[in-house]
């Protein structure tokens, strides 16, 4: 494997995103191409018919059809609250008054005279779509989405769960490999996205969580923490929609790997903005990985290689990262490519690099198992 | 491109898999048919590149820089093949270039039903048996709002959704507002604009029409028979087997850039399952042999037979594992069997934490490879659970075995309880095969033949042969057009015959003295002994044909032949000879305390440590 493209995480100061933003079922959009939003607005709502409930006033208070039109307090279209009189019944000589009152806030849909029921709908309720990062709308289909253009930092995880949330970038005052427990979390978390460290604790995920952070980027997760957050053992890399109150992105993989120093210089020289994130992962053909995104739409903030790690392959000089075991996580810089294959310590066959580590040992793997940082 | 046949001299090949891009070049040669370069690179489906054609092309610049030969014309246009076409005096160029595709992955699914605890459930029952993954069961009495599962269902970008609702003649109703919400979501397919995403309507018979009709708009949508078509029966057969045609055909071999493949080769580009069923089909019944062959990959696992039934005709079944595999479902064979099923293949000690963490390493760095001998184990201790499960899944779902159709009671509505006639007997199997690249690849044959010795718990006398590179995919491509090449190159320089493993079973009181089962006998003169729970390997010349007796030591032991009576037949030495197990089926294996010192011993045994 002469020519291994492996999937490099983007962790950019500079770039120009889009991001769609769809409405679940058709509504109105509420920006126009051109105008300027933030991550917080709300670009388009749709109104969700409230649910109907049937009120069976005949049956409640024990009289007939007829009599409940006698006795009706509303009609169809009026608006009704919680606790309203519907419909009041005289009773024997006048003497023993029964109602029926609104159990449910909403409007009068229908009387059935035959029946004695009313139907009273609640509420629509809004669904809004904010517009998730801060820049500018770029295309707007009408009723159903709008396209917001931004340009911003953007760093991607290897490994996420949760969805879509805001939040103040906040650097964990910690080592990069510091393995964090509940005490790093700061008493001013709450609406943050903290960064830094690795291997939280289930513990340390779940004060975090209680104390309101909105999002944790950090080198590594155990799996046995996964679990305990999520509830569940994960079969395959497919999330995005648990319910966790926080959502957690991880950097470098499972295990006990510090977060990549890369990630925190980006974050780091951001630490204050408001940043986007989303842990929705699905490891597949058309990978979808997590990312944060910083929108500060500075255009004279840009990478020295801008045309991405990606692009350009191995060579010599290339930093790169080792994703696998016996030197997974190790940041270092190839020295040398050799052309053919080597047979490696497994007894395999493989296209190798030769890696000088940051701690100056020169390593053999396998090029498959290194990542362009 | 060159198409006919008898002017064929050079082919270049592909598989792109869902991890790794295998691309192989065929030459005819004095000596008839070979294949003589291959060249790998990891299939680009994920961003940046995200273009299943970028990797073929590394694939196809390592077999040029390999072989020496040119193959790719740098004078190329966009829109036309890459390839330097043999002829007009040039020197080097292909003739033809074929692909095989699996690269899609897995198999996630959508069900959706109207009542949560009858007709969802028999769809979700439908879905997991026809191995996919359910990412969401949708039922009109789930509690949710109508958006919020139309949120869900765009969100998932599933592979395929199976509509199920309301019983033959019922209501019709709620299934079409089901439909409805399907075609409110129009959920787009994971990726490109070659496929519209399928969905199967197995629902109220009298509602499919105007549910076909409904969703034909966002959908290819094909109508099976109601999986619930009364409350008290249940009908799973006919769903299943449409999950699994779609998947094989639309869902597996689709990926980012498949369109740009289709136009690079003159024949259409075959699901691998297909390809790799066609040879171990054509092999078999040519053979007259009881096969049994899997190909596991990083996604799925493929499992292909060829028994007798009881007429006496040659079955061929094929199954698709869709998310049991060695890279992108690793974690999801975790989770099926366990750590400690997994770990007790191993001959060394783990901490559970550290095996965990390193599967699901795999898991989101699927293309990475083992470095380290440890891990290399690690990976061939959950290919072993990953055969296993596979073949459970084979022998539920293939044609032919399984009733189709089941009546249930009241009672059993909630429960699923099997009726069917296991045809896959490996006592009566001749020959097991092992292809992909954790069996392929693996350093040491003897490896590829303990992983499929135990994950398919051989038992009986069964030759174990291995795909020598991972070609079985590219000849059955080849052998679309050159059915003649492809033979030749297969008998030639894929099939790797390994060995053949004597396994005797016993029920009890099964060993002699010394825990000796059965004697081994090779053109007369005793050999070996089988002896209990212990495993070892005895050499034979390579290529020369032997007469193998094997003798039970007492009538409560069978070797395939029934119980207390001898094996015998010819058999031809392979790479490691003759594998003697006598660790009984199943497997009897250690406490967990001392399993590690038992495979550590078996390794040493037969040479691996």
């Amino acid at each position: 494997m002469s020519r291994s493209l492996v999937p490099n995480l983007e962790v950019r100061r500079g770039l120009r995103l889009e991001r769609l933003r769809e409405l679940p079922v058709r509504g109105e959009v509420l920006a126009a191409v051109g105008s300027k939003v933030q991550a917080g607005d709300v670009v388009a709502r749709a109104y969700l018919p409230g649910d109907l409930h049937i009120v069976r006033v005949a049956e409640k208070l024990g009289i007939e059809p007829f009599e409940v039109a006698r006795g009706l307090k509303v009609k169809v279209g009026d608006p009704i609250t919680k606790g309203q009189l519907l419909c009041e019944h005289a009773g024997l000589f006048g003497l023993f008054k029964s109602r029926c009152v609104a159990e449910s806030e909403g409007e009068v849909e229908f009387f059935m005279e035959k029946t004695g029921h009313i139907g009273v709908r609640e509420k629509a309720r809004p669904v809004e779509l904010k517009a998730y990062v801060s820049g500018q709308v770029v295309k707007v289909e009408p009723e159903k989405s709008v396209t917001v253009q931004c340009y911003g930092a953007f760093i991607q995880g290897v490994f996420g769960v949760g969805g879509e949330r805001l939040g103040e970038i906040k650097l964990l005052p910690v080592a990069p490999d510091q393995v964090l427990a509940p005490e790093h979390v700061p008493a001013d978390a709450a609406g943050k996205i903290l960064v830094g460290g690795c291997r939280p604790s289930l513990e340390t995920l779940q004060s975090a969580a209680q104390a309101g952070v909105q999002g944790l980027v950090t080198g590594s997760i155990d799996d046995y923490a996964l679990a305990g957050y999520l509830g569940y053992d994960l079969g395959i890399a497919l999330t995005g929609d648990e319910d966790v109150p926080m959502t957690l992105i991880v950097t470098e993989g499972f295990g006990l790997i510090p977060i990549a120093a890369r990630v925190l210089e980006v974050l780091g020289s951001f630490e204050g903005s408001q940043a986007s994130l989303n842990g929705a992962t699905q490891v597949r053909a058309g990978a979808i990985r997590p990312e944060v995104i910083v929108c500060h739409n500075d255009e004279s903030i840009m990478d020295e290689d801008a045309g991405g790690a990606g692009s350009l392959g191995f060579r010599l000089g290339s930093r790169v990262r080792i994703v696998r075991v016996p030197y997974f996580g190790k940041l270092g810089e190839v020295v040398d490519l050799p052309d053919g294959v080597e047979r490696i310590e497994s007894g395999a066959m493989a296209r190798v690099l030769r890696a000088k580590l940051d701690e100056g040992q020169v390593v053999t793997v396998p090029r498959a198992n290194v990542e362009l940082v | 491109m060159q198409t006919e046949a008898s002017k064929l001299q050079t082919v270049l090949v592909t598989d792109c898999g869902s991890t790794t891009t295998k691309a192989l070049l065929f030459e005819k040669t004095p000596a008839g048919w070979r294949q003589t370069c291959r060249g790998e690179a990891p299939t680009t489906v994920e961003a940046p590149v995200a273009d299943v054609t970028v990797g073929a092309m590394n694939a196809f610049a390592e077999v040029q820089e390999l072989s020496g030969r040119q193959i790719l014309d740098a004078r190329a246009g966009v829109g036309s093949h890459p390839f330097l076409e043999q002829g007009g005096g040039r020197p080097g160029g292909i003739d033809l270039y074929l692909s095989t595709s699996s690269a899609g992955g897995g198999l996630q699914m959508v069900v959706a039903g109207v009542v949560k605890e009858m007709t969802t459930e028999s769809a979700q029952r439908a879905a997991l048996g026809a191995g996919a993954i359910i990412m969401d069961a949708i039922s009109a009495d789930d509690g949710r709002e109508d958006y919020e599962r139309i949120q869900r269902i765009r969100h998932l970008r599933p592979d395929i959704v199976l509509l199920s609702g309301g019983v033959d003649g019922g209501s019709r109703s709620h299934v079409i507002e089901t439909a409805e919400i399907l075609l409110a979501a129009a959920p787009r397919p994971r990726f490109g604009d070659t496929l519209k995403l399928p969905v199967i309507y197995a629902g109220n018979c009298q509602a499919a029409a105007e549910v076909s009709e409904l969703l034909s708009k966002i959908a290819q949508v094909a109508v099976v028979e109601n999986v619930r078509p009364t409350l008290d029966r249940e009908n799973l057969g006919p769903a299943r087997e449409a999950i699994h045609e779609f998947f094989l055909t639309h869902v597996m071999s689709h990926s980012p850039g498949y369109g740009k493949l289709l136009k690079w080769t003159p024949l259409p580009v075959m699901p691998t399952p297909a390809a790799v069923g066609n040879v171990v089909r054509t092999f078999a019944e040519g053979r007259g042999l009881n096969v049994l062959c899997a190909d596991i990959g990083g996604a799925t696992t493929d499992v292909f037979s060829v028994f007798k039934n009881a007429s006496g005709e040659r079955v061929f079944n094929r199954t698709v594992s869709a998310n049991l595999g060695m890279s992108y479902s690793i974690a999801n064979v975790l989770v099926e069997t366990g750590s400690a099923a997994i770990s007790r293949w191993l001959c060394y000690e783990i901490e559970d934490s550290e095996l965990r963490d390193r599967l699901r390493n795999k898991m989101i760095r699927p293309t990475s490879i083992p470095q380290t001998r440890e891990d290399l184990w690690l990976e061939q201790a959950v290919c072993r659970e990953a055969l296993a499960l596979s073949l459970q899944h084979h022998r539920s779902l293939a044609v032919g075995l399984s009733g189709v159709q089941q009546r249930r009671g009241i009672a059993d509505i909630f429960s699923q309880k099997k009726n069917r006639v296991d045809l896959v007997d490996m006592m009566e199997l001749d020959l097991v095969i092992g292809s992909g690249g954790v069996l392929s690849h693996a350093p040491e044959r003897l490896s590829a033949a303990l992983m499929m010795l135990d994950g398919f718990a051989l038992e009986g006398v069964t030759q174990i042969a291995v795909d020598s590179i991972f070609m079985m995919p590219h000849l059955g491509a080849l052998a679309a057009m050159h059915p003649l090449a492809a033979q030749e190159v297969f008998e030639h320089d894929c099939l790797v015959n390994i060995g053949h493993a004597i396994v005797p079973v016993w029920s009890s009181g099964g060993s002699g003295a010394g825990g000796e089962v059965a004697q081994v006998f090779l053109d007369g003169r005793a050999v070996a002994a089988v002896r209990r729970s212990d495993v070892k390997c005895v050499p034979l010349e390579r290529g020369r044909v032997y007469r193998l007796r094997v003798e039970a030591r007492n009538g409560a032991v069978d070797l395939g032949r029934g119980a207390g009576k001898a094996w015998e037949g010819e058999i031809e030495g392979g790479c490691v000879g003759l594998i003697l197990d006598g660790r009984n089926r199943p497997i009897e294996m250690p406490s967990a305390g001392a399993a590690h010192a038992f495979q550590a011993d078996l390794f040493r045994g037969v040479g691996l440590l």
